[in-house]
C-alpha cells in the first residue's frame, strides 16, 4: 500500500497525443458511454427543434418543412402583454418564496436547536419532512380539502363557528397567498436541513464562551448563529436567484392549473407552455415563451455563478 | 456526526442559562409543535375522511374522525381491480428506473471524479450544460412524440426520471469520499477500471447508492408529469397519474371502479379521491421515517457543494 509504483500507479500521462490519452482511458471513457448517450437523446436532441420558435409551425409539414416566420411568435406574445405577465407573476412569486423560504427555514432551524429533547426533536423533524415525500398532485388534493367551500375543512369549522362559508375556489384573489403558504408548508420541513446542519456545525466552545460572558438568548442568535449561518444564506439566496424565472409547476397546476378563474391571477410561464403544447398545441408560441425563458434563466445563472466565484470561489459551480 | 451534536447539546445545557434562554426555549417547542401538527394535520384529514361515508362527507364536509366508519370506498377502489395494475406497473418503474439510473449515474459519477482521467473536465461540462440550458417543454414533446415516438408508451416515464445532471453531480461528491488509494491499490494487483469500481468502490459508495436511489425511487413513485404528457390514452395508469385523474377529472372516477358493481351516476367521488388518496401514498408515509436520513445526507451534500 505504501510502496506505490509510479509508472502503474498513474499510466494516464497528462502528455502524449490524444489518441494515446482516448486508447489509456478507454475504459473510463466507456462508463461515461451510457449517460453520455442518455444526455443527448434526452437532452441535446431536442435543442434543435427550438426552431420551432421561429416557424407557423404546420403538423404535416414538420418542424423544418414549416414556413419561417422570424420572430413573429414572440412579437405576439409580447405585443399581448401576456409575456411580461407571466415574467411578472413569475418572479414575483420566486422573490416572495426565496426570502420567505429562508427566513422561515433559518427561524425553524434555530428553534429546532433550543429543543433539548432529543425524542421530541426527533419526531417533530420527521413530521415537518413529511410534506416534502408526497406528489404534487396530493398537495392539490390535500388543499382542495381544506379550502373547497362544500366540503373543506375550512368551511366545517367556519359552519361550526355560526360563519358564512368562503367560496375561495370561485375567485382568484387569495390564491398568490394560499400559493405562497403551500409551498411555505411543503418545503420548510427540508429547507431547514440545510441551516440546521450548519448551526450544529458551530462551534459548542464559541456558544459555551459568549453564555459566560454573560450573552442572552437574542444575543447569541444575533452575533453567534446568524453570522455563522451568512456564508449558507447567501449561496442560497443567490443560486435561488439563478433560478428566478423557473416556476414551482407542479405546485401551480395542481392548485389552481385547471381552474382558469384561479390562474388567471397566477399564471406562470410553466403553466402557459404547458397550456400551449398539451391543450392547445400552440408548439411555435409554446417554444417561443419556452426559449425566452430559457435564455433569461441561462443569463441568470452565468451572472449568478459569476458572483458566487468572486465572494466564495469554493462554491462556484463551475 | 449525530453523536457530536448531541454532545454539543449537552455542553450547551450544562453552562447557566439566562430568563432569555427559556423563553426561546418557550418558544421554540411551541412553535416546532405548532408546526409540526401542521405539517400532518392535511393528512389526517384525508385518512380521516377516507373512512367516512359519502352522505356524510357531502352533507356535513371532511373530518378528522369517522361519524360513521366504513370501508366502503377501499372497498370500491380494490374492487375495481385496476388499483393493483397500477402499483404493479409503478412498482416496475420505480425498481428498474432506480437500478438502472445508480448504474448509470454511480459510474459516471466515479469516472468524473478520478483525477487521472483527462476527460474528466469535459464531461463533466457536457453533463452540467444539461441543467444550464434546456431546449423547453414544446420541442421536447415534438421530438418524444414525433420523433422517438413515444406517445402512450411507458417508457415515456421509465426514460426520462432515470438520469440527471444533478444525481450525477450528487454522486460524484459521494465518490470523492472513496480514497484515491483504493482506485491506486486495485491498479497495481492489475485490475482494470471497471473491476475496479465494481469490486472495490461500489461497496464502499452505499452511503451514495442509497441516497440517489431514493431519490430516484421517490421520483418514480409520485411522478404524474411525464404521464400527463405521454399517457393519456392508456388504460393502466402510474400511481399518481391516477390520482391526478381522480382528482382532476370527474369522467376517470367512472372508469376507475368497475361499473357493473356500483351505479356509476352516484358514486361516491369524494370518499373515493381519498381513499386512491391513501391507497397511491400510503406506502411512501409508511417508508419515509427510515429513509429519511439519507435524504437529508444527500440535500446536506447536493444543497450548497455544486
Amino acid at each position: 500500500m505504501t510502496t506505490i509504483n509510479p509508472k502503474k500507479a498513474a499510466p494516464y500521462s497528462v502528455q502524449g497525443s490524444l489518441r494515446k490519452k482516448i486508447w489509456n482511458s478507454k475504459t473510463l471513457i466507456l462508463m461515461c458511454v451510457p449517460a453520455i448517450i442518455y444526455f443527448i437523446a434526452f437532452s441535446y436532441a431536442p435543442l434543435p427543434g427550438i426552431y420551432v420558435a421561429f416557424v407557423n409551425y404546420n403538423y404535416r409539414k414538420g418542424i423544418f418543412g414549416s414556413p419561417f416566420v422570424g420572430l413573429k411568435n414572440f412579437e405576439f406574445v409580447a405585443n399581448s402583454g401576456k409575456l411580461w405577465m407571466l415574467t411578472k407573476n413569475t418572479i414575483l412569486f420566486n422573490l416572495a418564496f426565496i426570502v420567505l423560504d429562508n427566513l422561515l427555514a433559518v427561524v425553524v432551524a434555530i428553534l429546532l436547536k433550543e429543543i433539548q429533547s432529543k425524542a421530541f426533536r426527533k419526531v417533530s423533524q420527521t413530521m415537518m419532512f413529511l410534506p416534502y415525500f408526497i406528489s404534487q398532485v396530493l398537495v392539490g388534493l390535500l388543499v382542495y380539502s381544506l379550502l373547497n367551500s362544500d366540503t373543506g375543512y375550512l368551511n366545517v369549522v367556519r359552519g361550526a363557528l355560526g360563519l358564512e362559508p368562503l367560496k375561495l375556489y370561485k375567485t382568484g384573489d387569495p390564491w398568490p397567498l394560499i400559493i405562497i403558504l403551500v409551498h411555505l408548508w411543503q418545503k420548510t420541513g427540508y429547507n431547514s436541513v440545510v441551516y440546521f446542519a450548519a448551526i450544529m456545525g458551530i462551534d459548542a466552545a464559541v456558544i459555551e464562551a459568549s453564555m459566560i460572558d454573560g450573552a442572552n438568548a437574542w444575543q447569541k442568535i444575533r452575533y453567534i448563529i446568524l453570522p455563522s449561518l451568512k456564508p449558507t444564506i447567501v449561496i442560497l439566496l443567490l443560486f435561488a436567484l439563478g433560478g428566478i424565472v423557473k416556476g414551482d409547476f407542479g405546485l401551480f397546476w395542481n392548485l389552481v392549473g385547471r381552474n382558469p378563474i384561479l390562474y388567471q391571477k397566477v399564471d406562470i410561464i410553466e403553466m402557459f407552455v404547458y397550456r400551449a403544447t398539451i391543450s392547445d398545441f400552440n408548439f411555435s408560441t409554446a417554444s417561443a415563451v419556452g426559449l425566452y425563458q430559457s435564455l433569461i434563466g441561462f443569463i441568470m445563472v452565468i451572472t449568478v455563478n459569476a458572483v458566487v466565484k468572486k465572494i466564495e470561489p469554493d462554491y462556484s459551480l463551475f | 456526526m449525530a453523536k457530536k451534536q448531541d454532545d454539543m447539546l449537552d455542553s450547551v445545557s450544562k453552562v447557566k442559562l439566562t430568563g432569555s434562554d427559556y423563553v426561546i426555549r418557550g418558544i421554540g417547542y411551541v412553535f416546532i409543535c405548532l408546526f409540526a401538527i401542521a405539517s400532518i394535520f392535511p393528512f389526517l384529514i384525508i385518512l380521516g375522511t377516507s373512512f367516512e361515508t359519502e352522505e356524510n362527507i357531502i352533507a356535513k364536509g371532511v373530518t378528522l374522525i369517522p361519524r360513521n366508519f366504513t370501508t366502503a370506498a377501499y372497498d370500491l377502489v380494490i374492487k375495481g381491480g385496476t388499483i393493483w395494475a397500477s402499483y404493479g406497473l409503478t412498482i416496475v418503474l420505480t425498481v428498474t428506473g432506480t437500478l438502472i439510473g445508480l448504474f448509470i449515474c454511480s459510474m459516471t459519477g466515479y469516472a468524473l471524479q478520478r483525477r487521472d482521467f483527462p476527460f474528466r473536465n469535459g464531461i463533466s461540462f457536457f453533463v452540467y450544460f444539461t441543467s444550464l440550458f434546456q431546449a423547453g417543454l414544446a420541442p421536447y414533446y415534438l421530438l418524444m412524440t414525433q420523433g422517438y415516438h413515444l406517445n402512450n408508451s411507458y417508457w415515456a416515464v421509465l426514460l426520462p426520471l432515470m438520469v440527471s445532471s444533478w444525481l450525477i453531480i450528487l454522486m460524484k461528491n459521494f465518490a470523492k469520499s472513496v480514497p484515491h488509494e483504493l482506485t491506486e491499490s486495485g491498479k497495481i494487483d492489475g485490475a482494470g477500471d471497471f473491476k475496479i469500481f465494481v469490486s472495490i468502490v461500489l461497496p464502499m459508495l452505499k452511503p451514495g447508492l442509497a441516497t440517489v436511489g431514493l431519490f430516484l425511487a421517490l421520483g418514480y413513485w409520485n411522478e404524474w408529469y411525464q404521464s400527463s404528457l405521454f399517457l393519456q390514452n392508456m388504460t393502466v395508469l402510474p400511481l399518481q397519474y391516477r390520482l391526478y385523474k381522480i382528482v382532476n377529472e370527474a369522467s376517470s372516477l367512472k372508469n376507475s371502479v368497475a361499473s357493473q358493481y356500483v351505479d356509476v351516476s352516484n358514486l361516491p367521488s369524494e370518499s373515493l379521491k381519498m381513499a386512491t388518496a391513501m391507497m397511491t401514498t400510503g406506502p411512501i408515509i409508511f417508508l419515509y421515517p427510515f429513509v429519511q436520513r439519507y435524504f437529508i445526507g444527500g440535500i446536506t451534500v447536493g444543497a450548497v457543494k455544486g
